[in-house]
């Protein structure tokens, strides 16, 4: 950066040669040109967080108003009316564990999911590695996240349940839904230049998605011979995670874990092999 | 040519598009593959959609954009790239950019490269400036530091120092412009691509833009100079590359290629025909045949008389019955100006749909109207309910309007220069004396009153 600040065009300093050409090759990401780029991402995430809460009189209230309001919502439809079972925990906190790790998911997948059309002037106009939108907004609405959880905390806190060791596991169920909204945001971002249908499909499938998860319900209400099929949805996993780290209920059968680890991982290199794949016609088509 | 001077290398570059989808018959297969073809061309430039030519494609499923172009720029080198539209000038620059990957050949880029081919892009209005500049040019690829260093520099040449809190939604659309244009101007990297910047702003500003990259060049910067603005063009250019159809068609000196180009092979500078209507401009409705400038005996022309009418006329071919048209015609300065934009008023026509088959429609700019100097025509046709654009070819002849000096011009006789985008041989009345000045008051007042 210095180097090329101040330039003499009398002296030739090394420079680093670029060939344009037509890639090939799978899983060719350019990793240097990615990090070369990282105050990108940071700005992106930057520009998101400001601009969400700009003009709003409540700003940033808005990050607990929402879980909190769909819990007392839950609380009374579902632990109250319907009655639904919570593994004998306080329902509000039962469902509140889950709320929140879900509300980060539904929000990474779709925030990133359009992040690549919304940008359409920038990918049209200017080169930077675009795999930076992907990314940028699945770690973006990780500081809703954050300030989300001192409600979780302060409520834990007021139904007098103690916190234990398990709770420094948490990042590992975070970093989980991570990677579950990654890879399924490579494949949704990248469709979305040439498919806008994407767009409209993804509230629909979140929301049915959120009533596969144990959200309103615990897992344990799933019949047992259906539970294998219930496991290949990651976000149960994470569910179960949060509510045995800070509920201390059934700890997750670390089988199940480690294989939708291993499949998520797969699915994330798949996405990017794909992303890489579909990004050379960004320009051409969004 | 020693291998180190080279900052640019291109050999054997190519893009193609492949256009629309699938079709079954050939009545449809052409539409399609002109909207799609038109689609794909209004994204690459701003403004109005335009249709351009068909790049000679062997292939009707696709269209090469650019083909096999070679060129070595060295360092310090200023080239201006020019060309009709869809003649691959915004496909050679979105490559050597890298928006978009070349489909064969390559490009050897010797250091940091950045583009500028919208001003202001990535700009979010719910930011302020400040916020701004930061966003602006990390997406251009500038560090964080870089910006720090360079902030009060951008804020000062864009002229928005007291505005730099303010959200970017409250500036003005100038204001916008200039501090889009003061990021992009100050990265540092040693090979900068502009494209047609200057082709929006007010005069002021142009002229700040122009002075800036003239800045740039004398650093030894090597720049890329894309632009309509012809007189920009050689002024700010040592060397120019014609662009036609996706090849190189001549390579020079500015002054040579742009005159090259005003005088191209495919018509005088003055007119210009599409025989082949493969790859005339069109749309579902009509298609553009011709377009020329010619006086009022008939004779297309390069030159007019500033005393006398210049007709500017378009030949077309309506293709379906049934819809109402509207033929316009554009007029630009060298400058970028437009001095004017006039929809076909005929009340033959006014109103009445089109049987099929080849109109011209000319339009009569009076004598003693315009001003000196050289004038493009743009042409447009859009059909009426539903609005649709058929074709909209920007500048696409040219000709220059002369004063002979003899005297019974509007320049009189005064021999310097003149300002101004028309010339209109005014009502000029002079009188002398108090006496003379109270009578014609009275005289004037009488009028009125009456």
């Amino acid at each position: 950066m210095e180097s090329n600040a101040q330039v003499d065009p009398g002296i030739s300093l090394p420079r680093q040669k670029l060939i344009i050409q037509k890639r090939s090759g799978l899983l060719d990401i350019d990793w240097s040109a990615l990090w070369e780029y990282r105050e990108l991402g940071y700005i992106l995430i930057w520009r998101d967080v400001t601009v969400r809460y700009k003009q709003t009189a409540i700003g940033v209230a808005w990050v607990i108003l929402q879980p909190l309001i769909t819990m007392l919502i839950f609380t009374a439809i579902f632990g109250m009316l319907a009655k639904v079972p919570s593994d004998g925990v306080w329902y509000p906190v039962f469902s509140l564990t889950a709320l929140l790790p879900w509300t980060y998911f539904s929000q990474a997948v779709t925030r990133a999911g359009e992040s690549v059309v919304v940008n359409a002037k920038i990918v049209s106009k200017i080169y930077f590695p675009r795999l930076w939108l992907p990314l940028a907004m699945v770690v973006s609405p990780l500081i809703d996240f954050a300030l989300s959880m001192v409600l979780l905390f302060g409520l834990l806190l007021y139904a007098g349940i103690p916190l234990s060791w398990k709770v420094v596991t948490l990042p590992a169920f975070i970093v989980l839904a991570m990677l579950t909204a990654l890879g399924l945001s490579l494949f949704t971002s990248a469709m979305n230049v040439k498919y806008r249908d994407v767009g409209h499909a993804i509230p629909f499938v979140i929301q049915i998605w959120m009533y596969l998860s144990p959200i309103v319900y615990p897992v344990s209400l799933v019949p047992e011979h259906w539970r294998w099929l219930y496991g290949l949805n990651p976000m149960a996993g994470v569910i179960e995670g949060f509510r045995w780290a800070l509920l201390g209920r059934n700890a997750p059968d670390p089988v199940v874990m480690a294989e939708s680890v291993i499949v998520l991982l797969l699915v994330v290199i798949a996405g990017l092999v794909y992303f890489r794949k579909m990004e050379r016609q960004f320009a051409d088509i969004i | 040519m020693k291998m180190d001077d080279i900052a640019v290398r291109v050999s054997g570059l190519s893009k193609r598009y492949r256009l629309g989808g699938r079709q079954k018959d050939h009545g449809t297969l052409r539409d399609h593959l002109m909207s799609g073809l038109k689609s794909l061309l209004s994204r690459n430039s701003h403004g109005r959609g335009n249709a351009g030519s068909m790049g000679s494609a062997g292939d009707t499923d696709f269209f090469w954009a650019l083909q096999d172009v070679s060129f070595e720029v060295k360092r310090g080198e200023t080239v201006g790239i020019i060309g009709r539209n869809g003649a691959g000038k915004s496909t050679l620059l979105k490559l050597l950019s890298r928006i978009t990957e070349p489909t064969d050949g390559r490009i050897e880029l010797d250091s940091r490269l950045s583009a500028l081919l919208e001003v202001g892009t990535g700009f979010h209005s719910e930011l302020t400036g400040r916020e701004n500049i930061y966003l602006n040019g990390t997406i251009l690829g500038m560090k964080r530091a870089e910006i720090t260093r360079k902030f009060d520099e951008i804020v000062a040449f864009a002229e928005i120092e007291q505005f730099i809190d303010t959200p970017v939604k409250r500036y003005s659309s100038g204001m916008a412009m200039r501090l889009g244009f003061a990021v992009a101007a100050h990265l540092e990297s040693e090979i900068l691509i502009v494209d047609e910047v200057l082709a929006v702003g007010d005069a002021a500003f142009q002229k700040k833009c122009l002075g800036k990259m003239e800045g740039v060049a004398k650093e030894g910067r090597t720049i890329f100079f894309v632009s309509h603005n012809m007189p920009a063009v050689t002024r700010l250019c040592a060397r120019g590359i014609l662009l036609e159809e996706g090849k190189v068609c001549r390579d020079g000196s500015s002054h040579e290629v742009v005159n090259a180009y005003l005088h191209s092979e495919l018509g005088t500078m003055s007119s210009r025909e599409w025989l082949d209507p493969l790859k005339a401009p069109r749309g579902e409705v009509a298609m553009l045949r011709a377009v020329r400038v010619r006086t009022k005996d008939g004779q297309s022309s390069e030159k007019f008389d500033i005393r006398k009418p210049v007709g500017l006329e378009m030949e077309y071919d309506v293709l379906k019955p049934g819809y109402k048209l509207m033929p316009s015609i554009m007029l630009w300065n060298e400058e970028g100006v437009c001095l004017l934009d006039t929809p076909e008023y005929d009340p033959a026509w006014r109103g009445r749909v089109r049987p099929p088959g080849r109109y011209r429609s000319t339009a009569w700019v009076p004598g003693n109207f315009l001003a000196e100097g050289t004038m493009f025509l743009s042409v447009a046709l859009e059909t009426l309910d539903p609005l649709v654009m058929q074709f909209y070819e920007r500048q696409v002849v040219a000709f220059s309007v002369i004063d002979t000096c003899e005297g019974d011009s509007a320049r009189g006789d005064f021999a310097g220069k003149l300002r101004g985008v028309v010339r209109p041989l005014l009502e000029w009345n002079t009188l002398l004396g108090s006496e003379n000045i109270q009578n014609n008051v009275a005289s004037t007042n009488a009028q009125a009153r009456f």
